[in-house]
């Protein structure tokens, strides 16, 4: 496989944020209620990993190592509060239903860890890649958590029923049923993968 | 290339100028999307006048008028619905405190006459499946859920468990009375708009 695919596929499956890394875990839980939200989450997450790590990588060279950490966190809250204005201006009922976890992406580990751990060491075309491999293995978690809490919980997947409601069970909507899903799925994908 | 030093110049200079441009840029996407922003809120705010309250030629958002209604700590928003210059209904910005999460706040249209036209949730933190239920359920023709086509000065505005007229959500009694107090307030606020005899109805 070409060298730049490799890097995107192992964002996806031997890197998972999700499921490998156990990263971001806070809007995980939080924002899986339904298929719609997670996805638009990790989506969110994607474009200001992509540009974060880029950036990082790029300036590497410019950041003292003992200043890194808040020069990082500068780059990431800018983009943050970027599309969190982009957002409001362009998708606000998007924006309504994500709330307080779009400003929350600046303190998601997933971007300062991926920055720390591959954009200050990569080209910036490696960490493009990395980004956009991390952020898709991210909105596919996500979005596979929301469709089954969606699922389980109202019996509807992106808003299309498929059973009736009544037979839903409201505790996976809820925050339990977010650690019950995200623990069986883990569970799941660690087998699998044996 | 090689890494900076960490010297103490090296390491002010760096993150000053990163600061620097953060905030320019900022400023400047702020400058692009603060015209679109205020767009959106507005449009929002129109569009749910729009849904709740009757037909009007006017613009209620020019007209609005602020009321305290008593037992009330703070300010309720009327959009007159006026069709020419008769007043034919208002859409009120009304809120409780009492909801089972703290605040919500509802858009509530009413006839000229104060019967319930429609309303919209704005903003809860109400239990999801639960509670956030009531966004369907008060116009829902289930029962006696609906709020609709009620009439506060006819109506007993509470719960059937409270002894009132209305159906409240199946195990979620606490956001029920919140919402219903939400509605007595926004009809308390209409009737003030009323008795200021400012349009002829």
């Amino acid at each position: 496989m070409n060298g730049k695919m490799r890097i995107v596929v192992d964002g996806i499956i031997r890197n998972n944020p999700t499921f490998a890394l156990l990263l971001g875990m806070c809007p995980t839980l939080g924002t899986t209620g339904s298929a719609l939200t997670g996805m638009s989450m990790g989506l969110a997450t994607l474009s200001v990993l992509v540009c974060s790590n880029m950036s990082v990588s790029a300036l590497k060279s410019i950041v003292p190592a003992k200043v890194r950490i808040p020069a990082y966190i500068v780059v990431i809250a800018t983009f943050v509060t970027v599309l969190q204005m982009v957002m409001k201006a362009y998708l606000p009922a998007l924006d309504q239903l994500l709330g307080i976890f779009i400003p929350l992406i600046v303190v998601n580990c997933i971007l300062l860890g991926r920055a720390e751990a591959y954009a200050s060491r990569h080209s910036v075309v490696d960490s493009f890649f990395d980004g956009l491999g991390i952020g898709v293995g991210f909105t596919i978690a996500l979005t596979l958590l929301g469709v089954v809490r969606e699922l389980l919980g109202t019996g509807r997947v992106f808003g299309l029923a498929v059973y009736p409601e009544q037979y839903g069970s409201l505790l996976f909507i809820l925050a339990p049923g977010a650690f019950i899903v995200l623990g069986l799925l883990i569970g799941l994908i660690n087998s699998v993968r044996r | 290339m090689k890494q900076l030093k960490s010297s103490a110049i090296n390491m002010i200079l760096v993150l000053g100028a990163f600061t620097l441009l953060a905030g320019l840029l900022l400023g400047w996407v702020n400058k692009l999307t603060s015209a679109p922003i205020e767009e959106a809120a507005a449009r929002a705010l129109v569009d749910a006048i729009g849904e709740v309250a009757p037909a009007f030629t006017n613009n209620p958002v020019d007209d609005v008028m602020v009321f305290v209604p008593e037992n009330s700590g703070r300010e309720v928003k009327v959009y007159p619905a006026l069709n020419g210059d008769r007043l034919v209904g208002a859409a009120v910005e009304s809120y409780s405190l009492e909801g089972f999460s703290g605040e919500i706040t509802v858009m509530f249209g009413f006839e000229a006459s104060g019967t319930v036209t429609g309303y919209r949730v704005l903003s809860h933190a109400e239990t999801p499946g639960l509670g956030a239920n009531m966004d369907k359920w008060f116009s829902s023709p289930v029962g006696h859920r609906s709020v609709i086509g009620l009439n506060p000065e006819r109506n007993n505005i509470s719960v059937s468990k409270d002894g009132g007229d209305i159906d409240g959500i199946t195990a979620a009694t606490i956001t029920s009375r919140a919402f219903l107090d939400a509605l007595r307030r926004a009809h308390e606020a209409y009737v003030m708009l009323l008795n200021t005899k400012k349009y002829k109805v």
